[in-house]
């Protein structure tokens, strides 16, 4: 009998690794239906924070609309403050995986460390990224429905008109923009292993000064109202998935047209389209998955070198 | 303790980041909305600044209080240690969400310093006011912590759920007490509920005394025969000391039924770490 090869065992590590996803994303999916209650404190409840922005821009419409009698001005009216309170639900939908991205992926090896897991894991045979791969899907799983409850409580609650103008541009931004978010994620991960404790304060950090910079609840091309400053709050908010697959997603559902898309410096009146931003979300998908690849690796390196990965409250 | 994983100086930048960030937000949504309806309001967006740098007192003190048990229970797993030493767990608790508070009022702060010298928000306070203003934040922050023990007796028996309660408790605050918006935009059941809360009147007394007069109708006042007239700030003031009062109560009987059950059920120390 010959001894394998590397080439010989590829269907035996492709299989080994597709357990090990399907592994990670089990306890997730079944811990989930185990404790339904997380239904109504992770779907319900945060709806009412996003309630309130719809309410602060109800508010502002209302105000806009004392003493105007002219139709076309309030159906104007109407019909912008309709745009904001879709940015809101559409915001507050992917709220949802941001948040994910940060506690449940990006902080995970992190808490996996803390309670003993990690070391189990860096013993077994399995690819880390797979690994975290199936953390990846469990937790788009749970999320999904948050994600869906916002989406239909706004668009039945808070009567928010959507006209989807190319549904197949709308499904792939959607899941790039995922992939991207979660290649972050897994980037941020190892990272935080490294940071050690300031890893749940990094993840508390990056969310509302994230929901600032990519423009969660307002487009974000109001930052180019900003000069200098706004523009390079732009720059800086167009590395993080979100800001591109947001912005395009709004292009593409909001009626009316763009609602203050990114603009481009090169160009008078040109701004991002959404299968440019399609295209720019492909390319930071393929930069987060490699750069998620290479810190694992040098995560690794580093529990072989240092010995101290698996050294608790540090 | 809540501190102790950085340098003081790095830890003050990181507690004022997000509830500056988080004003930021409301400044964007004012301007874009500013851009796209050419509709200026600035007695509004007042009203919308100092509701939301007074919130920051509500986010920080409920999570300061209620996300204890989650942290001792299933990341540090130290609960079981303080639980079992000579000291009242209620205490401990309020001790913790002291710290949270202190951070809030510095970030508050800033947050009124920065929308006074940068956007434009003008403040208007008499010296008469200001004990007013002291008694009115001190009952506030007592009932918040009340409120954020009630929520710590739910913690000893949810799983790890403290994102979501982090969210949506503060959620309805934000949503029903007028914070970033008249009541009056809500509906009449909403209304209703949010004249229940006491944390309502408090919202509505800290930005009488520290802007000046507006046209926005907060939708609080008293009807007798069909005439309806605005709270007085005493009577606000009363208001929210019968309703800090009963938070408290309720706070020691929710604390301690939720104890008992975790007890009982076994919980007390469980992890949910999936």
């Amino acid at each position: 009998m010959s001894a394998p090869t590397a080439t010989s065992r590829i269907p035996h590590r492709l299989k080994l690794n597709l357990q090990a996803i399907v592994g990670r994303a089990y306890p997730r999916v079944v811990g989930a239906n185990r404790e339904p209650s997380w239904i109504f404190f992770e779907a319900i409840l945060p709806l009412l924070g996003i309630a309130a922005y719809v309410f602060i821009y109800k508010a502002l419409g209302d105000r806009a609309l004392l003493g105007v009698t002219d139709p076309v001005e309030i159906a104007r009216i109407r019909a912008g403050t309709n745009s904001l309170i879709a940015t809101v639900v559409l915001g507050g939908t992917m709220v949802a995986f941001w948040l994910n991205v940060l506690w449940s992926m990006a902080s995970q090896l992190y808490w996996e460390k803390e309670i003993g897991n990690l070391q189990l894991y860096m013993m077994a045979p399995m690819s880390r990224m797979a690994l975290l791969g199936g953390m990846a899907i469990g937790g788009m799983f749970m999320t999904s429905v948050r994600a869906i409850t916002t989406l239909v409580v706004g668009i039945v609650v808070f009567s928010v008109v959507l006209q989807v103008s190319n549904p197949l541009l709308l499904i792939g931004v959607f899941f790039v923009t995922l992939i991207a978010l979660y290649g972050m994620g897994m980037m941020l991960a190892s990272l935080y292993l490294l940071w050690g404790r300031e890893a749940f304060n990094l993840s508390a950090l990056l969310e509302e000064p994230i929901f600032f910079s990519s423009g969660f609840y307002f487009p974000v091309g109001g930052f180019a109202k900003f000069g200098t400053i706004g523009g390079a709050m732009l720059a800086f908010a167009t590395a993080i998935p979100a800001t591109l697959g947001l912005d395009a997603m709004r292009q593409i559902i909001v009626p009316g047209g763009p609602v203050l898309p990114i603009p481009v410096p090169w160009g008078q009146g040109a701004f991002l389209t959404a299968d440019v931003e399609f295209g720019i979300l492909i390319v930071l998908a393929v930069v987060f998955l490699f750069l998620a690849r290479q810190t694992l690796a040098y995560l690794e390196k580093l529990a072989r070198r240092e010995g101290r990965l698996t050294s608790r409250h540090q | 303790m809540d501190s102790n994983w950085t340098e003081p100086w790095l830890f003050m930048v990181y507690s004022v980041i997000k509830p500056i960030a988080g004003a930021f937000i409301l400044v964007l949504m004012y301007t874009v909305f500013a851009l796209i309806g050419r509709f200026t309001d600035p007695d509004l967006f007042s009203y919308i600044y100092v509701g939301n740098a007074f919130f920051i007192f509500v986010g920080n003190t409920l999570f300061g209080t209620f996300q204890v048990i989650q942290s001792d229970r299933e990341w540090y797993q130290t609960l079981r240690y303080t639980y079992i030493s000579p000291i009242s767990y209620y205490t401990y608790i309020v001790g913790r969400a002291a710290s949270k508070v202190a951070v809030a009022a510095l970030a508050v702060v800033i947050t009124l310093a920065f929308g006074a010298l940068a956007l434009g928000v003008r403040f208007e306070v008499s010296l008469a006011q200001i004990p007013l203003f002291l008694v009115a934040l001190v009952l506030g922050l007592f009932c918040l912590i009340s409120i954020g023990i009630c929520l710590a007796g739910i913690s000893f028996m949810t799983a790890k759920h403290t994102h979501g309660l982090a969210e949506g408790i503060p959620g309805i605050f934000y949503v029903f007490c007028g914070v970033l918006f008249p009541l009056s935009a809500l509906p009449g059941w909403a209304q209703s509920f949010g004249r229940g809360i006491p944390l309502t009147y408090w919202f509505d007394l800290t930005r009488r005394l520290l802007l000046p007069p507006t046209t926005i109708s907060t939708g609080l006042a008293s009807c007798a025969g069909g005439v309806c007239r605005a709270f007085t700030d005493v009577e606000i003031l009363a208001l929210l000391l019968a309703s800090s009062l009963i938070f408290f109560l309720m706070s020691l009987g929710i604390f301690k039924l939720g104890e008992y059950l975790a007890r009982r059920a076994g919980k007390i120390d469980m992890t949910t770490s999936y």
